[in-house]
């Protein structure tokens, strides 16, 4: 099996849109949840907050490729874009067949979907459907696009699993570049932000909906207080290479991914198994040959929500005890969905380069029932070396990966 | 509307859709070679043209023969004025 690096970050986020700038907000402790007036305007939504893109500039995409894009293929391209211009992959590798892209979203873009109806619905006519409409609604629209753009002619991929999509897209990638099949592959997860996905999780009563005056005070991952998720958008794109060619290249290597694990809990399509959170764990750590006591640091998926978080931190206890430090990046970045996975990896690729563990924002009073581990209230400076990161998606889809510094002891 | 009017509206509409600079949509323009439009431009640019003007031209033969801009302005000006 081939040694897979990561030599490239591309982030647009709630957070600031290249990988120093998360990086930098991670670490003065930022919150990237906004009032958003837009949310006021649907009836019986009762979550009016959001973690919002801002700033970014889409016209810089050539309008040849920018027509068939909704905004979460415009995060793909431009945080892919920054991934390919980090890790200085030569230009002329992009059409060369080694490079693949495996890039997912949770739905075809809902916003566009919502403009097609709107103007069907009209008098059911057809006759006023743009040819760009269908690519901005395809399930593989972000891989797609990004593909195209950059016109990388290897494996084309988009898993799609709502919440652990950008966790499982790199683990696919990990795998495919472990066995063989692709030398270096874009990959990780986008979403765009539609009233719908804010919805979803308010009538489940899962969203938070107590500090619409407070956008900063939510979510609030393990605390006493904590209502639900905020829902977010983005993109996470990084770049994973065979290391041996990467090295070849001279390429500078910024973590080591060692371990991948996804799998399927049955036993509700809406609610976690704390067993099977503990069993996708303990299959990652198989996977990278690492034993639980070598784990320095979980970032844990936690979105705030009543049963996710108990069921994690029990889960995260029963295989590491109190003994391995855990804080979750939503009470910053809120919920990014599919995006939230490759963010996240990111930002605990920000802790390896600082050896410095980022706190869970707003976790201020540990809910008792989420006790039992060692729950990062302060940022926490201290050797990190290798890394669980967990993702655990509706659906029942649950994923974790391991990565490891590159530096040596 | 005026001859002038009728062009000006559909240089607007498609300046507007495929980002062109008016600078460049002489009459003569080839929408290929010179404005940089492709097939599925084609198709959107009737989509406007019909929006523009409230008329169906997507069955219309005389489309396929369309290739610079005044090709368009002389097409919507028959067009307009067979309706008429």
């Amino acid at each position: 099996m081939n040694a897979v690096v990561v030599t490239g970050i591309g982030i647009i986020s709630p957070l600031g849109n290249d990988f120093a700038a998360l990086s930098a907000a991670l670490l003065a402790g930022e919150s990237g949840v906004r009032d958003v007036p837009e949310l006021q305007q649907v009836g019986g939504l009762r979550c009016q907050l959001a973690a919002t893109i801002d700033d970014i500039n889409p016209k810089q995409i050539p309008r040849k490729f920018r027509r068939s894009m909704s905004n979460m293929s415009i995060y793909a391209y431009l945080a892919s874009q920054q991934a390919l211009a980090m890790a200085g992959y030569p230009d002329e590798q992009l059409g060369s067949g080694d490079l693949g892209v495996m890039i997912g979203s949770t739905l075809g873009s809902t916003t566009t979907s919502e403009n097609f109806f709107h103007d069907y619905f009209r008098d059911h006519s057809l006759e006023r459907m743009k040819t760009g409409t269908f690519f901005k609604l395809m399930g593989h629209s972000c891989a797609a696009n990004v593909a195209q753009s950059f016109g990388i002619t290897g494996r084309v991929l988009a898993p799609s699993a709502a919440c652990a999509t950008g966790c499982q897209a790199i683990g696919y990638a990990f795998e495919q570049i472990a066995t063989g099949k692709q030398q270096a592959i874009l990959c990780g997860g986008a979403d765009e932000l539609h009233p719908l996905t804010v919805t979803t999780f308010d009538i489940m009563n899962a969203a938070s909906r107590q500090f619409n005056q407070q956008p900063a005070a939510t979510p609030r991952p393990f605390d006493r207080r904590r209502d639900g998720i905020i829902c977010g958008e983005g993109s996470g794109i990084l770049l994973l290479e065979n290391r041996d060619s990467a090295v070849q290249r001279g390429a500078t290597i910024l973590a080591e991914v060692v371990g991948f694990a996804t799998t399927s809990d049955t036993s509700s399509i809406a609610s976690p198994d704390v067993g099977a959170m503990a069993t996708c764990m303990q299959r990652a750590l198989d996977d990278a040959g690492v034993a639980a006591a070598e784990i320095d640091y979980v970032n844990a998926h936690a979105t705030g929500t009543e049963q996710g978080d108990i069921a994690e931190a029990e889960a995260i206890a029963r295989l590491f005890g109190n003994n391995v430090p855990v804080s979750s990046l939503k009470g910053h970045l809120g919920h990014t969905m599919a995006a939230s996975g490759s963010i996240e990896l990111a930002g605990t690729i920000g802790m390896l380069q600082q050896q410095q563990l980022i706190a869970t924002r707003n976790l201020e009073q540990i809910d008792e029932r989420c006790a039992g581990v060692d729950h990062l209230q302060q940022n926490r400076v201290q050797a990190v070396k290798t890394i669980l990161k967990n993702n655990f998606a509706m659906g029942g889809i649950n994923a974790t990966l391991i990565i490891r510094s590159v530096v040596d002891d | 509307m005026t001859e002038a009017e009728v062009i000006e509206l559909i240089d607007s509409s498609l300046a507007e859709e495929f980002e062109l600079d008016r600078a460049d949509m002489a009459p003569e323009a080839n929408l290929y070679e010179d404005l940089g439009l492709d097939s599925l431009d084609t198709v959107d640019m009737v989509i406007v043209l019909e929006g523009a003007f409230n008329f169906k031209i997507r069955e219309e033969e005389a489309i396929r023969a369309i290739r610079t801009l005044d090709d368009i302005h002389r097409f919507v000006l028959d067009k307009i004025e067979q309706n008429s």
